[in-house]
């Protein structure tokens, strides 16, 4: 059976996306940043997936405000990554799994969670950012993301947002829909965006550490207790756009122990202040075997 | 029943919920058009006669030609729709931040180098943080109108 072997939780900072474009990840002001992500970048290449099931947040690229999603599920083969004014960012496509895809969105419907599914979709940074950071620059045309991802997009843009306790139940039906697929799949499941920010108004800029780290410490620790945190702590905490981090409850609702196996083992945490406005957030969980 | 809408106590922060959505609906949407490469070069060429085009009010389109982002928000907009109009602008995400605290582009960055900005005093309107109206604008603009008064 398909099984959600592991959770990598990161920020997604656009800046972070152009600092690597423009060849700039060895400035001073970028190492640190990036060397956060070194552990990762080796980690991933001997775990192998076969698919990420990646949860961000579209920046006002493919959904406007024609229409507002609360959760979308991607589920074609293939995605462009998105010109959002300043041109594409120049990252191969990405790969879907319209398979898993169709079949999660129906077990996840069934179980109460009225996904909108989405066939044709750009992606924006949000979403290969963290591709960028965990995988490393690619070559658009020449080079590939070595395995698919099935984008899943949450309104995190327009209030009301959902709750995060929303998020970390959804999780657990993300979970119970990837282990009931027939094929044999390693699946990771990402959870990005935050940390605190505020992109914003005369309060523009704010970062709040000593949040940001109890965050990550109860989010690995009890992510149940967590979930109960309601937005308004997010947002008066850890800035307007720090409410972002909703959707790493959905990634560590889908971890085993929240359905009763073993705690996760932390393979990596990180934390650094600034890129651009954000607190760089990062870390990895790994399901015992 | 009236809606819960806890946020409105938070300084120098407009929530874009429903009711901001409404109101920015136009203002959005025209920034959304700055995506596609012919509209950024039409409204470059004749600014109020692109914005024309767009059910605006009057308040939004001014605000846009002023590039008064904090205004913007105040009529509905959202910082990431907004963010076209700074890509059609050649602005950094940094930059559009920054000019909403009125601080100086340096002034901005040094503080997010220096941790950011505090929570303290920023929490809820009333307190006396950084972000609060009767500290506007912030860093040297703001030094220069304390030193006029005093």
């Amino acid at each position: 059976m398909a099984r959600i072997t592991a959770s990598v939780y990161t920020s997604h900072v656009p800046a972070i996306g152009a600092a690597l474009d423009l060849g700039k990840a060895q400035e001073p002001y970028w190492q640190p940043v990036f060397a956060g992500y070194d552990y990762g970048k080796q980690w991933i290449k001997q775990q192998k997936p076969d698919v990420i099931f990646l949860v961000y947040n579209d920046h006002a690229t493919a959904f406007s405000l024609d229409f507002i999603p609360t959760f979308a599920i991607g589920t074609a083969a293939e995605f462009q990554p998105a010109d959002e004014g300043w041109g594409p960012r120049p990252v191969p496509v990405v790969k879907g799994h319209p398979e898993l895809a169709a079949h999660i969105a129906q077990s996840v419907i069934q179980d109460d969670f009225d996904l909108t599914i989405v066939n044709k979709m750009d992606v924006d940074h949000g979403l290969t950012v963290p591709l960028s950071l965990m995988f490393g620059e690619q070559d658009p045309q020449q080079g590939a993301w070595p395995c698919a991802v099935i984008p899943f997009a949450v309104n995190v843009v327009q209030y009301p947002v959902p709750s995060g306790r929303r998020c970390f139940q959804l999780g657990q039906a993300i979970r119970r829909a990837v282990e009931s697929f027939g094929g044999d799949l390693n699946v990771q499941i990402w959870g990005t965006g935050g940390m605190s920010h505020q992109l914003q108004g005369p309060r523009a800029g704010l970062i709040n550490r000593e949040w940001d780290n109890a965050f990550l410490d109860r989010l690995i620790a009890d992510p149940a207790e967590l979930a109960q945190m309601p937005h308004i702590d997010y947002v008066r905490e850890a800035g307007s756009e720090g409410i972002e981090l909703v959707m790493w409850l959905i990634a560590r609702g889908a971890m085993a122990d929240v359905a009763g196996g073993p705690a996760p083992e932390v393979k990596q945490r990180f934390y650094h202040v600034p890129a651009s406005n954000t607190a760089v957030g990062h870390l990895i969980l790994e399901n015992k075997q | 029943m009236s809606l819960h809408k806890p946020y409105k106590d938070i300084p120098g922060t407009v929530i874009f919920d429903a009711e901001q959505s409404r109101l920015g609906y136009w203002l959005n949407q025209f920034c959304m058009s700055l995506m596609k490469a012919d509209n950024r070069a039409r409204f470059k060429a004749d600014e109020r006669a692109y914005l024309d085009e767009w059910a605006m009010t009057e308040e939004q389109k001014q605000a846009v030609l002023d590039r008064d982002l904090n205004r913007c928000i105040a009529l509905g907009g959202n910082i990431y729709f907004l963010a076209k109009i700074g890509a059609t602008d050649g602005k950094s995400f940094q930059q559009m931040a920054g000019s909403m605290t009125g601080m100086s582009e340096e002034e901005y960055r040094d503080m997010m180098l220096a941790g950011g900005r505090s929570a303290e005093g920023n929490r809820k309107l009333g307190e006396d943080g950084d972000a609060q109206a009767h500290r506007q604008p912030q860093g040297k603009a703001g030094q220069a109108k304390t030193g006029d008064k005093h």
